[in-house]
């Protein structure tokens, strides 16, 4: 580096007076030939770039790719992958209605299809009830904390605290909370009410509610700071102005914050959306999505039957469905949401 | 103009937010709308304090006591739960380990994002905003998408241990940490280049001596996510470290201590909370660059 330092340097003076009107570009470093400079120039770029492509394309592109390609073979993933059998979408097929194959069809529906259904309708059942009843929460909180009280930003920090722990550290926590013998069980007993028979998580109703109490316990935080962040930029005048014409706190959240604050509410619900797709650690760590899977999620199911059954090819033809989900949720909401966020300038307007 | 924004937000972030005049904090109705305030507040702190502390109390209970009288207070006092792990060297071990993992992924991130974004945000060359979308697709491929081949392939490579986490998981912090930077390095003054090079300082000079420096609010942002996404890993330090406890993380060392213990809750309760210690300090000493990081990124 030193090197190339100083051969840059060298040439300089020599070019003198003439280079810096020559090389007017901006960006450029002064030099009189042309072409040096820019074999230099991606001498440059590839130091820079080099090494976090490298990685990037290394363990992130070609394992995804890999996926890919794995999702169209019964493989078990101990045999070698040369020796795997070609099944085109067979995986697929058999994911979505149990193959195509008549004689282990009904077979691989129970094996395949019924479970895999399942870990998707919890995981949609999550997205949605993340937006229906997570944003209003978080948006009632961001609001209320948005005022003027004692230990207010006491109460900021420790709202936000669950989102910064880990998953494994809050659903250990939740798990022997929620323990059948546990202290919500005592609690329930307490006030008279009877809690699930066969325990909170194992109930086939109650487990998907209790799990997604404990996600929103875990990530409301991040709504609620997102969300005030959005309020500190909206200017006190507008609030005070409102005031004046005598409109309620109600009236002036309604009329004038939430509307205001709308990019950032998009946004959240942007990543709360990909989040609820991909729900992996918390579910898994609350007993891998259920002794019979009435919370699994897809990316739940994906690891037991993929890693821990070695059904490597099917566990792929998963993980592309999860991607494809994520994919197609993701071009939509940016097409048809984000787009009046997001267009050409979108950090102009961003901050006053 | 990220940067700018969260310069601000660093700077003077909740002074701005209510300044002392607001009016309708005089008007009438503005003591219930106090009131309701602090009763939201204080509905949230229970609720999120609540089963922390009960977790911490828990630690100090007897297996007996904790099914017997599970909303009492502790007795007898079990301080031993708690002495006993910190005198076993698993746990130390671990957390020396999840340390090590952080600190070197952060640094690999911090390091490879910002030299990558750096020609990103201010070179001008064919193919930029394609290498840039690349890696901006990178935050639509989450580990789990890739966590079965990604496996595979470590087991290729000859990696195992700690440092087949650590290289994946600066691969997978890279596309946040560039997307954050671009922006920031862009809201840089180009005057800063073309004086650097009409003294004929070379770009990778300027980028070490002008830019790193300059850039560092930034960088201690996307270290600082980076730090907490590496230290809370779970997924593969689930398929790459198995065996031994002492060669694990703390996330994975949790749920390997609960299935040896599954019986002794109070014992799995204290170790959840001595694992917490260390991510609740981090988190009240940063709490300000990880909020300015996570609404940074939302709003760049």
């Amino acid at each position: 580096m030193t090197a190339l330092e100083t051969s840059g340097t060298g040439t300089v003076p020599a070019a003198g007076a003439a280079a810096p009107a020559a090389g007017g570009a901006l960006g450029q470093p002064v030099s009189d030939h042309p072409r040096r400079a820019r074999l230099r120039l991606w001498g440059e770029l590839a130091l820079f770039l080099g090494p976090a492509l490298a990685l990037f394309l290394t363990f992130v592109v070609y394992p995804v790719i890999s996926a890919a390609r794995y999702s169209l073979y019964q493989w078990n993933g101990v045999e070698q992958f040369e020796d795997a059998d070609f099944i085109g979408l067979e995986n697929y097929a058999r994911a979505l209605f149990g193959g195509t194959d008549e004689a282990t069809k009904s077979a691989f529906t129970t094996a395949y299809a019924e479970p895999f259904q399942a870990a998707f309708s919890h995981t949609i059942g999550i997205l949605v009830l993340s937006i229906v009843i997570q944003l209003p929460l978080g948006l009632l909180i961001a609001l209320v904390l948005n005022r003027r009280f004692p230990g207010r930003s006491a109460v900021r920090v420790i709202l936000f605290a669950p989102y910064v722990l880990s998953e494994v550290i809050a659903g250990t926590m939740w798990l022997i909370i929620f323990d059948p013998n546990g202290v919500a069980t005592e609690l329930m007993n307490a006030v008279g009410l009877h809690p699930p028979a066969g325990g909170w998580l194992e109930d086939q109703t109650w487990g998907f509610w209790v799990v997604f109490f404990i996600i929103t316990w875990k990530y409301i935080g991040l709504a609620v700071i997102l969300f005030l962040a959005g309020l500190s930029g909206v200017p006190q005048e507008l609030q005070d102005a409102a005031a004046i014409d005598g409109a309620s706190w109600w009236q002036t959240q309604w009329r004038i914050n939430i509307p205001l604050i709308g990019p950032t509410i998009r946004i959240w619900v942007f990543l709360s959306l990909i989040g609820s797709i991909q729900l992996f650690d918390m579910v898994w760590v609350l007993n891998q999505g259920g002794t019979t899977g009435q919370y699994s999620t897809i990316a739940t199911y994906m690891m037991q039957i993929g890693f821990f059954r070695n059904d490597w090819g099917f566990g792929s033809a998963i993980a592309v469905i999860m991607f494809m989900l994520s994919f197609v949720v993701a071009v939509f909401y940016v097409l048809f949401v984000l787009r009046r966020d997001n267009s050409d300038a979108p950090r102009k307007v961003k901050r006053a | 103009m990220t940067a700018t924004a969260t310069a601000t937000t660093a700077s003077a972030p909740h002074k701005s937010v209510a300044p002392p005049h607001r009016r309708y904090a005089r008007g009438e109705g503005a003591g219930r709308a106090n009131w309701l305030s602090i009763c939201v507040a204080l509905v949230g702190v229970a609720v999120t304090l609540g089963p922390i502390i009960y977790l911490v109390v828990g630690g100090l209970r007897t297996q007996q006591d904790l099914s017997t009288n599970p909303t009492g207070l502790p007795s007898p006092v079990m301080w031993s739960n708690y002495g006993d792990i910190l005198a076993n060297d698993v746990f130390w071990r671990q957390a020396a380990n999840s340390l090590l993992v952080a600190v070197l992924t952060t640094a690999g991130v911090v390091l490879f994002g910002t030299m990558a974004a750096y020609p990103l945000a201010r070179y001008r060359f064919k193919g930029r905003e394609g290498i840039f979308m690349i890696f901006t697709t990178g935050l639509m491929f989450p580990l789990s998408v890739a966590v079965l081949p990604l496996y595979l392939l470590l087991k290729d490579l000859g990696l195992s241990g700690l440092p087949a986490l650590i290289v994946p998981q600066i691969a997978f912090g890279l596309p946040m940490t560039i997307i954050i930077l671009r922006p920031f390095l862009r809201a840089l003054p180009m005057e800063l280049e073309e004086a650097a090079f009409m003294d004929g300082v070379s770009r990778i000079g300027f980028f070490w001596r002008m830019l790193l420096p300059l850039a560092r609010p930034g960088m201690v942002t996307v270290g600082v996510l980076a730090f907490i996404a590496s230290w809370n890993a779970y997924l593969l330090p689930l398929l790459l470290l198995t065996g031994d406890p002492r060669g694990m993380t703390l996330p994975l060392g949790i749920t390997t201590f609960q299935g040896q213990y599954a019986s002794a809750t109070t014992l799995i309760m204290a170790y959840t909370s001595l694992a917490m210690i260390p991510a609740l300090v981090f988190f009240l000493l940063m709490e300000r660059r990880i909020v300015d990081g996570l609404t940074g990124a939302v709003k760049g």
